[in-house]
């Protein structure tokens, strides 16, 4: 950024770095104004319109006078299109909306309105054969989401310095204003709002009940959501939440205890119950990776261990110990403590390597568990897992009374068998979360931390670093094992192959980690939010099917490339990872070469 | 201390009083570091002890910061991406307790803990004078700070013999006055200090008793001017004068041989 800024400085005659009338299209300010804010009225007015002339396109879009399926998403973006146009005209009360003024967020909604009506008429198009299945609805959809983009690619870029694309029309503001402060009610009052609005969200997310309206939906979340980041609102948002932090985990909870109670299908609470579990290991896992930074590349074994644990212990038939049958709080104990073993058993071999080597090592014995457990079946092994076929027929949980295998009513609502196991994950993940956040701040977070930093630094300043690194790795997996625990009750049955490094379905070694990577390593909710997207995209999106692997890999490496931090960033890792725009960097340290240059090129 | 069959030091008797500020200089190599590194159990010694205040320090870096040395680095090593009062405060992990449990409870007994291991931490960063940064992350501290704080570090262990590889490297010379000072000051605290350093009017100003190490063995030991008037401490730094002139014969060969390099060339042609 500090280069951007200086160098025009040096030839006299651009001194001042001049904004340029217009963007990519030729078109004054005004009129591309106009386009902006016509053209998403009329993208939000066209999905009221029949845009096909058959159901048998998904979502039955045929219908004239309200919009259906991907047509609401249309709606939406249109409309969040003419609001943010209207907060760039500076109309009173939409100003927080464009705290900086700036023209990337323009850009990107009218990209995502564009996006989806594009999508959707193509897909109209290839799904049922030729342009001949469109209406006059979809042409003037088609029409009306094009004129927003070029009206807001018209508009002079933001950082009109560079010839490429994304740096000139897409930068996030250096400086965005500091908003009026608002009161501690109010910041809440924000954070109630987000969160349902989250809720809502997610809970659409889940509900998609075919592949191209969650496509389009991604769609519309992906660039609002990178809108609202370069126009700055995330940041202001974050303030926030740092601010009422505990009041934000509750708004959390209380959403995510919601959930169930706006599904009438048990199925949608089913595919919630596995993003829960998910995303509980995975932020076991962000323990041992993210805080004590140890590469544990066969954790999905304790998992299984918890699940396996439980399922002996269940009272299932199949089970080896038949006749026991714990009651639940001692089933998770057990398996959290077999799970903690188990760490400790493979921890204190293999934590006397670092980096790669433990990678290697944790690998090894991730497999060793899975192929042990295959073994275990009373010819190649002692008879204690069933080999191959598992422990089926695990009974459901039956907890004070209440089944957990029975549709409940309760105030009206009906919550099936796996709304009830939802709302018993969503307690275990609030364990979770607590012994994470906790933990992370506190002299032993801070030791896990200084050991990734520096483990040699770490030991002098009288550190047990082998010590530390046990009750990481440890912790991670009593944590993993309390999961599975519920998840040998959700699938009624245990069985080896899921607890593997790499498949094309959660939960893996290799996905739990991409989870945590992808969502933002040390951070409470990246995990979660990784662990959310990479259960739904093959879930939803039948035609990756085994392909998932390879758009996974495709998807990291991109990721890497372009936001290192993952999508939630570590304040930390931020910095970590973008040297510029950091407001504690003292100025000497970025110019101090710089003069020298100036002096030369002038 | 040997690595396969290179002897990097060598029997090297040394001891450091309490209160006292003790030099260790020698030439690149020496093996300064490596006694360094034996003494706070990051090798461990292939032969000979460590022992602090009458007891044998087992080579195990954790336990010697608890028996009360610690140390800084020669290249500067801070936790880069911890904050400031982040670092100090693991520094200050030996002498607290608060294990997982306690984390996990969060009773009474660890919020206090905290709050005075807080202010142990900012006492000292007011002493070394970086309070103000406190929230600042270590790696986008300025030089001179970033030394500083890893004293700091250091300090928040409760030593009682503080080892300096190399303070002053890299500072210039207003810089290393402040750093005089500091390691005064942190005398004046009761704390021994052990220091390793290149710039010699830094340490016989400062010592009370100079160690020269030169490969590996140690050469001369006592006060400044004991070592500075020592003939084989020249040496060891600036090299032996000559044993006699050099031989005509050799003088004249060598006149010739530069005086017609044509015809060396013409004959390897």
């Amino acid at each position: 950024m500090t280069e951007t800024t200086k160098t025009p400085a040096t030839p006299p005659a651009d001194a001042v770095p001049t904004r340029p009338a217009h963007g990519l299209v030729p078109l004054p300010e005004a009129a591309a104004r106009a386009l902006l804010l016509g053209g998403g009225i009329a993208t939000a007015a066209s999905t009221f319109l029949a845009w096909t002339w058959t159901s048998e396109f998904p979502g039955d879009l045929t219908v004239t006078g309200y919009p259906g399926g991907l047509q609401v998403l249309s709606l939406i973006a249109g409309i969040l299109t003419a609001v943010f146009a209207l907060a760039s005209y500076g109309i009173r009360g939409l100003g927080w909306l464009l705290p900086a003024r700036n023209n990337a967020p323009l850009v990107l909604v009218a990209l995502g309105g564009f996006g989806v009506t594009w999508f959707t008429a193509i897909e109209i198009a290839a799904k049922l054969g030729g342009l001949a299945n469109w209406e006059t609805g979809t042409w003037i959809a088609i029409i009306a989401s094009l004129l927003p983009l070029l009206g807001a690619l018209a508009l002079p870029p933001d950082n009109a310095g560079t010839k490429d694309f994304f740096k000139s029309y897409l930068p996030k503001p250096d400086r965005i204003p500091a908003p009026q402060p608002i009161s501690p009610w109010m910041q809440r009052a924000v954070i109630t709002v987000v969160s349902i609005i989250g809720l809502a969200v997610f809970t659409y997310g889940i509900d998609t009940e075919y592949g191209e309206l969650f496509i389009g939906f991604l769609i519309v979340v992906v660039f609002t959501i990178w809108a609202m980041h370069t126009a700055g609102l995330l940041d202001r948002f974050s303030a926030m939440v740092a601010a009422n932090r505990s009041f934000t985990l509750a708004m959390g909870f209380l959403a995510a205890i919601a959930f169930p109670f706006t599904q009438t299908d048990d199925h949608y609470a089913n595919i919630g119950v596995n993003i829960l579990i998910f995303g509980t290991v995975a932020l076991g896992l962000n323990i041992v990776v993210g805080l004590a930074g140890l590469l544990d590349l066969g954790y999905v074994a304790f998992l299984g261990v918890g699940a396996y644990t439980a399922a002996l212990v269940s009272g299932s038939e199949f089970s080896k110990f038949s006749g026991v049958q714990f009651p639940f709080w001692a089933a998770a104990l057990t398996g959290a403590a077999a799970s903690l073993i188990f760490g400790v058993l493979i921890g204190a071999p293999t934590l006397r390597l670092r980096g790669d080597y433990l990678a290697i090592v944790t690998l090894g014995f991730g497999e060793i568990f899975r192929i042990a457990v295959n073994n275990m079946d009373g010819e190649s092994g002692p008879d204690l897992t069933n080999g191959p076929n598992g422990i089926p027929s695990i009974p459901d949980l039956n907890l004070l009374g209440f089944n957990f295998g029975e549709a409940h009513d309760l105030g009206g609502f009906t919550l099936g068998r796996f709304a009830n196991y939802y709302l018993l994950m969503v307690l275990i993940m609030a364990i979770v979360v607590t012994v994470y956040t906790r933990a992370a701040d506190s002299r032993i977070g801070r030791s896990w931390i200084a050991i990734r930093e520096d483990e040699t630094a770490a030991t002098a300043m009288g550190i047990n670093g082998f010590r530390v690194k046990l009750i990481a790795f440890a912790l991670g997996a009593s944590l993993a094992g309390l999961a599975g625990t519920v998840s040998a009750h959700v699938t009624y049955s245990v069985v080896p192959n899921p607890y593997q490094f790499a498949g094309s379905t959660p939960p893996n070694s290799a996905f739990l980690l991409a989870a945590v990577v992808l969502g933002g390593m040390g951070t409470v909710a990246g995990p979660i939010l990784g662990a959310a997207l990479l259960y739904l995209l093959p879930e939803k999106l039948d035609f990756l099917q085994d392909k998932s692997l390879l758009a996974f890999g495709i998807a990291l490496i991109l990721l890497m490339r372009f936001r290192p931090e993952g999508i939630i960033a570590n304040r930390r890792r931020q910095l970590e990872f973008h040297e510029t725009g950091q407001l504690d960097v003292p100025d000497t340290e970025t110019l101090t070469d710089e003069p020298a240059i100036t002096k030369a090129g002038a | 201390m040997r690595f396969g069959g290179l002897t990097a030091v060598r029997s090297v008797d040394f001891t450091v009083n309490s209160g006292e500020i003790v030099g260790l200089i020698g030439p690149n190599g020496a093996g300064k570091t490596t006694f360094f590194n034996c003494l706070t159990g990051l090798y461990i010694p292939t032969e000979g002890t460590v022992s602090y205040k009458g007891t044998v320090l087992p080579p195990k870096p954790h336990l010697v910061t608890k028996a009360g040395i610690a140390r800084t680095f020669q290249n500067i090593r801070l936790f880069a991406n911890m904050t400031v009062l982040e670092n100090v405060l693991v520094g200050r992990h030996t002498r607290t307790k608060e294990g997982l449990w306690s984390a996990l409870l969060r009773g009474p007994g660890f919020k206090k803990a905290e709050k005075a291991s807080e202010d142990r931490a900012m006492e000292l960063l007011e002493f070394i004078g970086l309070a103000h940064k406190r929230d600042h992350l270590a790696r986008n501290l300025p030089y001179g700070e970033q030394r500083k704080l890893e004293i700091a570090r250091a300090l928040a262990s409760e030593p009682g013999l503080l080892l300096l590889d190399e303070p002053t490297a890299g500072m210039n010379p207003q810089e290393t006055r402040a750093t005089e000072e500091l390691v005064f000051a942190i005398r004046d605290m009761g704390i021994a200090v052990l220091v390793i350093e290149h710039d010699m009017r830094f340490i016989f100003n400062l010592c009370d008793r100079v160690a020269v190490l030169v490969q590996g063995e140690k050469l001369v030991e006592g006060t400044s001017e004991v070592v500075q008037a020592d003939e084989r401490v020249i040496a060891a730094y600036l090299g032996e004068p000559f044993e006699g002139d050099p031989g005509q014969a050799e003088a004249a060969e060598v006149a010739a041989a530069e005086s017609t390099p044509g015809t060396t060339k013409g004959d390897a042609q």
